[in-house]
């Protein structure tokens, strides 16, 4: 069944802007100067993490990340060690780059795990209405009681400490928001005049879901997923600071954290600098994202 | 208003039910036997067995569910595996003490974040604004356990001003609460802003300002009353981010509260004191959700009862 041009039957705009392209969508991500801050340290610590993920000695410029010292413990930055040492002699500046792709990697992955999850119910939900809506919302409800780390928290007790049951723990928590999100986006477009008028030409669900209703709320979805990333990258960063997450010796950040607040009153540097790197990294996040919702996603503004 | 009230209460009912069931479930989620898990991997048999008998784990899951329901119904969580005490007693100490945390770190919240809003929204575009909207992004991006560390580094090591651990006195206090009220602080700050540039805009503004009433009681009496009503439900939400957030401030400043409890209790595998804090933590969240939509809805009476 051929779908009528949408000048006949669209005379409700959809709620949010579709991307139409890239480049246009690139242009008005251009004219927010804090976006494209972000995105230009986003790309670069991108490039930086490929090394870490692709050689578990991370032996650049000759200093392997895992590379213990007893003779240089636990010493402040220097031109040789631009971060300081921890407490094995390891070159902290090495075993941030190397630790950037876990922390990235955690927040992608949980964020991607709980989009694949929490986008059909939402749609579903939206779309079909009735006890399944009331069904997938009451769930989301409960995970919802679970405030902030807490959820993750709990799931971790139960699964155990290790990157993929972080991942997975952060994505269960991140359910609630990308269903809610959606369903509420799936509500105002499904009620637009146009698909309506499609329904009434005779295409399925399937058919409206993927090509009507789904384009038409990409943009929510975007948005709060580059936002998520940023939350997701906390939380990671917390339960692994709390030992229940990444384990060391892994150059997990978190973990780094966790392994230098033994010695503050020596070397207060082992806790400085991973902290700095996930501030950089969840603030790049936000600004990008803050920017991606101005341009694409304007109704949502604050 | 009884009527929304009521029906509010009643709407809690199945995710109580919920919340009960996921924590039930914890235990029964693990891999392996949990009675093998808690009395550790090399424990006798009989160690084992005995904790299956007191935890009822050989019982239909059903019948075990019940008796979980009915005693936490009546704040019975079972005893603790580690030292028999009842995981109540063990809550009951360190409740308050969270409790205490997060509510300081509220009313730190509340009062910063609507402070800076206010600045911001009044003086739009100034310097004030523009920086005050760059910390509060950098408040946003910040771990609190890592805002905690570095308050312990500068303020209790290196200036010796406070206490860099334990809860009690004033010298205690002030650093746990602001690493973690500084986060809610952001956005709070951040929804104050746009919620008073809405309303400042608004016509009702405009009319007292031509009729000559002072800018400040523009603000503070007509405008701020209006703005602040969407800020309710995000100071109800921070409360319960507060409160589990208190699991990494609790652990970075050696606080024996709540969080402590659990990430102790998940680390030595003692899931009856695990499940009881946890569930003490989302119980309270959801009623403390409750009692904002309530205030919400008395506070906007614009908003249609139905």
């Amino acid at each position: 069944m051929a779908v009528a041009s949408k000048e006949r039957v669209h005379d409700t705009k959809p709620v949010n802007p579709r991307i139409k392209s890239f480049k246009e969508f690139f242009k008005r991500l251009r004219k927010n100067k804090s976006a494209l801050v972000g995105f230009y340290v986003l790309s670069f610590l991108f490039l930086v993490s490929i090394f870490g993920a692709i050689d578990a000695n991370y032996n650049l410029l000759g200093i392997s990340s895992n590379a213990t010292s007893l003779t240089e413990k636990l010493e402040g930055p220097s031109a040789a060690h631009w971060f300081g040492t921890d407490h094995l002699g390891r070159d902290i500046f090495f075993r941030i780059l190397h630790g950037m792709y876990i922390t990235l990697g955690v927040g992608f992955a949980a964020t991607f795990m709980g989009a694949f999850v929490g986008v059909p119910l939402g749609i579903l939900a939206g779309y079909y209405g009735g006890w399944l809506d009331t069904i997938v919302m009451r769930v989301m409800d409960v995970l919802l009681a679970f405030p902030g780390i807490l959820l993750a928290l709990a799931i971790v007790s139960v699964l155990g400490g290790s990157t993929i049951n972080v991942t997975i723990a952060i994505a269960i928590g991140s359910l609630p928001q990308f269903a809610r999100i959606v369903r509420g986006s799936t509500l105002t477009t499904k009620k637009l005049e146009y698909v309506d008028a499609i329904r009434a030409l005779g295409a399925r669900d399937g058919k409206i879901i993927f090509q009507h209703i789904l384009p038409n709320i990409m943009s929510p979805i975007i948005v709060n997923t580059t936002l998520f990333i940023a939350s997701a990258i906390l939380s990671a960063a917390g339960l692994s600071f709390l030992g229940l997450g990444v384990q060391p010796p892994t150059p997990e950040w978190g973990a780094m954290l966790n392994d230098g607040r033994n010695y503050m009153y020596q070397a207060g540097h082992i806790t400085f600098f991973p902290g700095m790197m996930i501030v950089i990294v969840v603030l790049a996040f936000n600004l990008f994202g803050d920017g991606l919702r101005d341009a694409i996603d304007p109704k949502q503004k604050q | 208003m009884t009527t929304f009230i009521i029906r509010r209460v009643l709407q809690l009912i199945p995710v109580l039910i919920g919340v009960s069931i996921l924590v039930f479930s914890l235990m029964h989620l693990t891999p392996g036997n949990p009675a093998v898990i808690m009395a550790g991997e090399s424990a006798p048999e009989a160690t084992v067995q005995a904790i299956e008998q007191r935890l009822g784990l050989n019982d239909p899951l059903y019948v075990q569910y019940w008796n979980f329901l009915t005693s936490a119904l009546q704040l019975d969580f079972g005893t603790s595996i580690r030292d028999n005490i009842p995981v109540m007693s063990h809550i009951q100490a360190r409740f308050f003490i969270t409790l205490e945390l997060a509510i300081y770190s509220t009313i730190f919240t509340v009062v910063l974040g609507m402070l800076a809003g206010i600045v911001s929204a009044v003086k739009r575009y100034s310097i004030s604004d523009v920086s005050l909207m760059i910390v509060t992004l950098f408040g946003l991006s910040m771990p609190n356990f890592w805002l905690g560390l570095m308050l312990i580094q500068w303020f209790s090591i290196e200036l010796g001003w406070f206490a860099p651990t334990g809860w009690g006195n004033m010298d205690q206090i002030v650093l746990p609460v602001i690493a973690l009220g500084t986060a809610g602080a952001a956005i709070v700050a951040r929804m104050t802003r746009s919620s008073m540039l809405d309303v400042i805009t608004q016509d009702y503004i405009r009319t007292a300002r031509a009729k000559g009433v002072k800018e400040r009681v523009v603000i503070f009496r007509h405008a701020l009353k209006n703005a602040l009503i969407p800020v309710v439900t995000v100071v109800g939400l921070q409360f319960g981010y507060l409160l589990a957030g208190s699991v990494l401030t609790e652990s970075v400043f050696a606080i024996n509260g709540l969080g402590r409890l659990i990430i102790d209790s998940i680390l030595q595998r003692d899931f009856p004191v695990v499940q009881g804090a946890v569930l003490v933590i989302a119980v309270t969240f959801v009623f403390v959700n409750l009692l904002v939509d309530i205030s919400y809805r008395m506070l906007n009476k614009r908003v249609d009862l139905n």
